[in-house]
């Protein structure tokens, strides 16, 4: 069954319409990339699906299952989960604890539990840390994970929020530029990360400006442009495609990234 | 070498505190203050799990306090309940007035919230002013004592009132101190400390803001009631300024000052602002002046608080 | 009916005052993002300042300017000892430091005044007027004419005049203010200068009434935060709109209920109306962007 159905999406900001009329898919395991100029609706778009906004117009559908007009907190429960694009690490929290609370629908409990610092409770931390450590290990951040969380280099942040979402291993993870504002070095890291990622089963549906991540990675790309969906289709029909060419690549950006397809 | 977790650091450094003070006292008075630092001390730590874990903010907790103080006073009156459970009443009258009052006025944030708390706190001060029938008004009421003491007596244990109460509050602190503690590397703990730095983070992973929100309130309020009611039984009198607005910036600056993020950091805060008073009777005309210096060059110069910002000078110191 | 209207007019003397007061309040928030606890001191500021500099000998109208400077003075050093070092620090931290503030500034009052109330004569003397059954003081009838031209004053300052525009603009974006060569550090100033003098006007145009002493800033503090909260946090038309409600309602109560309640009356309505508005009757939401 498709995991993740999007139809007729809109929603409008003022008289502006931010975004009309976006329809697309994602099957279980599959790789789509949004891309688009900005301002396109790109980060809207995501912020519809993952219940940040609730949607105007349209229908999302997780798994059969209509979440359109569902909080973020019960979709977590249904396997979706995301970064963001302007970084919202718990800084206060060690990195270890950042990862830890990705787990938090497998480790709460009683509050009474937790307050008299029960065996039960205990051991639910425990057992969330284990897996918390192993997620970190993955992004790369296994070592200094007892460091306060703002300790870290951004491009670090970036990779500690990937693994905050993937504790849980959702079904659906929505990364939303999870690349912006690094460097090249930190850049090739997330590329590497996304790809591993990619490799693991989960549905991914991205959001990105980096054309060699999105041509390497992608099954399939969406392409916005001033709210609505002017293209769509497997990488190499995409890029060559005039609309998207013209509305986004530039013909400089297209050849780079066709010649990125290899 | 192993380092200390910083739970078991805190409390044996509260205990350590706690037990070697009283080789210093001069005289049995200082065991009231004593005792006083350990139940404001309860109170912040209190705020500390709303403010410093959860990242809210309240100017109205003195009125939990209230309604602590006074289910003490009223309880053994009116319904012949011991003072032992008339504390308890308190307590389940707070935490139910907070889970009832905070389900709406946690849905506002910054300082429209702020506003809330002190409306409300104002609002309990003011029945419990105004409704001098019930509540022997501004004037207060007597308060019936645990009675604690008497029945030492009869077992053949004699002590002071002072120290009595100096040993007492210090364990229900203790107690207040442990939980929060627990609390803090709890998972409940993590969801509350993930409010404080991103909602929107905390909702995408699956935790009920609007939940775990009212659980800070409603703990925050129950310890405020006890220590209310602590106040009430170590006095054997209670007035209506313990619910007032200067009585909640006591408690937030106490909080605050020390570091709100922490439960060690609170009692310090505690510690000061209750022994200051005392220092600054002599100069009882520059109390104000000088409460009102300390908050500000405090917070503009040691945001965090007095203990991180120690501890940062000593780490840097040790470089 | 004339009982109604007297409350409505008391109502309005008291709210004119709370709207000023929220006023003050609104203008340093659009300034710099703090809400000022030690507005309520100018107040007091104002009319104990008039008090004592009368007993010195000085004439009503020089006393009367003399006790607003000073308040502009303290406002402004205020801002730049305890506010300016504190940028960027959180809404607890700068709570507290405000409240400090006004605390230090009520415990310098009690040494340099006393803690005695005080008043001094009202301008035009205390033959109260009578419309339509019901009784003004004309010491009332400053009041609101007052807070009228102070209301209007600003309102053209901050829509026609440069520098009341650069306020405007700092309001809006510090940042972009900058880089069009707006002096923002300036504009600060500015707004507690504005501010001081706002509140200490109010103080010595209210203290024939209802006297004055080194500790009536918290009250007013109190209900002017809540006025300019009920009527959206950075709104001047709100502050207008929640001061003089918050005095309704207070005029309201005390007539019809009970005197005792005056004070929970108005907090129980800004509760009522901050559930259903939570960024109060004129304020707008801000928009966190992910």
């Amino acid at each position: 069954m498709t995991l993740l159905s999007v139809t007729g999406l809109g929603i409008d900001f003022g008289g502006l319409k931010a975004v009309d009329n976006v329809e697309f898919s994602v099957e279980p395991g599959e790789i789509v990339s949004v891309i688009g100029p900005n301002g396109a609706g790109k980060t809207t778009l995501f912020n519809m699906i993952s219940g940040i906004y609730i949607p105007a117009r349209g229908r999302v559908m997780l798994a059969g299952e209509d979440v359109t007009a569902m909080a973020p907190q019960d979709l977590a429960a249904r396997g979706l989960s995301r970064t963001f694009q302007n970084l919202q690490v718990f800084l206060q929290m060690t990195v270890l604890e950042n990862a830890m609370s990705g787990r938090h629908l497998a480790e709460r409990g009683p509050i009474l539990s937790d307050l008299l610092g029960l065996p039960a409770s205990r051991r639910r931390s425990r057992e969330t840390e284990a897996e918390a450590r192993k997620m970190l290990a993955r992004v790369g951040l296994d070592r200094g994970a007892e460091r306060q969380a703002s300790a870290l280099s951004y491009g670090a942040l970036k990779r500690l929020e990937i693994a905050r979402a993937m504790a849980a291993w959702p079904r659906l993870l929505l990364l939303d530029e999870p690349a912006a504002g690094c460097n090249a070095v930190e850049t090739e890291e997330i590329d590497r990360l996304i790809a591993r990622i990619a490799k693991s089963g989960v549905a991914i549906l991205l959001v990105e400006h980096d054309m060699k991540l999105v041509m390497k990675i992608s099954n399939h790309i969406v392409v916005l442009d001033h709210g609505e969906k002017i293209a769509e289709g497997a990488p190499e029909e995409v890029v060559r495609n005039p609309a998207v060419i013209e509305a986004y690549l530039g013909s400089q950006g297209g050849k780079e990234a066709t010649d990125a397809l290899g | 070498m192993r380092t200390l977790s910083p739970k078991y650091a805190t409390l044996i450094a509260l205990i350590a505190l706690i037990a070697v003070a009283p080789l210093f006292f001069p005289s049995t008075f200082y065991y009231r203050i004593g005792a006083l630092i350990f139940i404001n001390g309860l109170a912040v730590i209190g705020l500390v799990v709303l403010i410093g874990y959860a990242g809210q903010i309240s100017l109205g907790h003195a009125g939990f306090a209230g309604i602590g103080a006074y289910a003490c006073a009223l309880g053994p009156i009116y319904l012949g309940l011991p003072p032992v459970l008339s504390l308890i009443l308190g307590a389940v009258l707070s935490g139910a007035i907070a889970w009832l009052v905070g389900r709406p006025i946690l849905r506002l944030r910054g300082h429209y919230l702020a506003v809330a708390t002190l409306g409300f706190g104002i609002l309990i001060y003011m029945v419990l002013n105004n409704e001098s029938q019930l509540t022997g008004g501004p004037d207060g009421m007597p308060v019936e004592g645990l009675g604690l003491r008497e029945l030492l007596k009869s077992a053949g244990f004699e002590i002071k009132a002072s120290k009595l109460w100096y040993w007492l509050a210090a364990l229900v602190m203790l107690v207040g101190a442990l939980l929060a503690l627990n609390l803090h590397d709890s998972p409940t703990g993590r969801a509350l400390r993930s409010l404080h730095d991103s909602e929107v983070a905390a909702r995408s992973v699956g935790i009920d803001v609007a939940r775990y929100k009212l659980i800070a309130f409603v703990i925050s309020a129950i310890y405020a009631s006890v220590a209310g009611s602590q106040i009430a039984l170590m006095n054997k009198f209670i007035s209506p300024d313990i619910a007032g607005f200067l009585h909640s910036i006591e408690l937030l600056t106490m909080t605050v000052l020390g570091g709100a993020a922490m439960v060690f950091g609170a009692v310090i805060g505690a510690t000061i602002l209750t022994a200051l008073p005392q220092v600054l009777t002599a100069l009882h005309d520059f109390e104000n002046l000088v409460l009102g210096l300390i908050m500000m060059l405090v917070m503009i110069f040691m945001r965090e608080g007095l203990v991180p910002s120690l501890a940062r000078l000593v780490r840097r110191r040790e470089r | 009916m004339s009982e109604l209207l007297q409350f409505i007019l008391s109502g309005i003397t008291v709210g004119a005052v709370y709207a000023l007061v929220a006023l003050g309040f609104t203008i340093i928030f659009n300034a710099s993002g703090v809400v000022n606890f030690s507005q309520g001191e100018f107040v007091m500021l104002g009319g104990m300042s008039t008090v004592f500099l009368l007993d010195a000998g000085v004439p009503m109208l020089p006393a009367a300017v003399a006790a607003i400077v000073i308040a502009c003075a303290v406002g402004i050093t205020l801002n730049k000892l305890a506010i300016q070092p504190a940028r960027g620090a959180s809404v607890v931290s700068l709570i507290i430091i405000t409240i400090g503030a006004s605390i230090f500034l009520r415990g310098a009052a009690q040494i340099v005044f006393d803690k005695q109330l005080h008043r001094f004569p009202s301008f035009s003397g205390d033959e109260p007027f009578v419309i339509g059954g019901a009784t003004i003081l004309p010491q009332s009838l400053w009041v609101i004419f007052g807070a009228v031209a102070v209301f209007t004053g600003l309102y053209f300052f901050f829509t026609r005049s440069l520098m009341g525009k650069a306020v405007l603009a700092t309001a809006n974006n510090p940042l972009a203010a900058r880089l069009v060569g707006v002096n923002t550090n300036f504009v600060m100033t500015l707004s507690f200068a504005l501010s001081a003098a706002i509140g200490a006007f109010a103080g010595v145009l209210v203290t024939p009434i209802t006297l004055t002493s080194y500790d009536i800033g918290i009250a007013l503090a109190l209900k002017g935060f809540a006025a300019a909260v009920l009527g959206g946090m950075g709104s001047p038309f709100g502050a207008l709109v929640g001061g003089l409600l918050v005095g309704l309602i207070e005029a309201m109560t005390a007539g019809y209920i009970s005197s005792d309640y005056k004070d929970a009356a108005a907090f129980i309505v800004i509760l009522g109306v901050l559930f259903v508005m939570p960024h109060g009757i004129f304020g707008r939401a801000t928009v966190e962007r992910v």
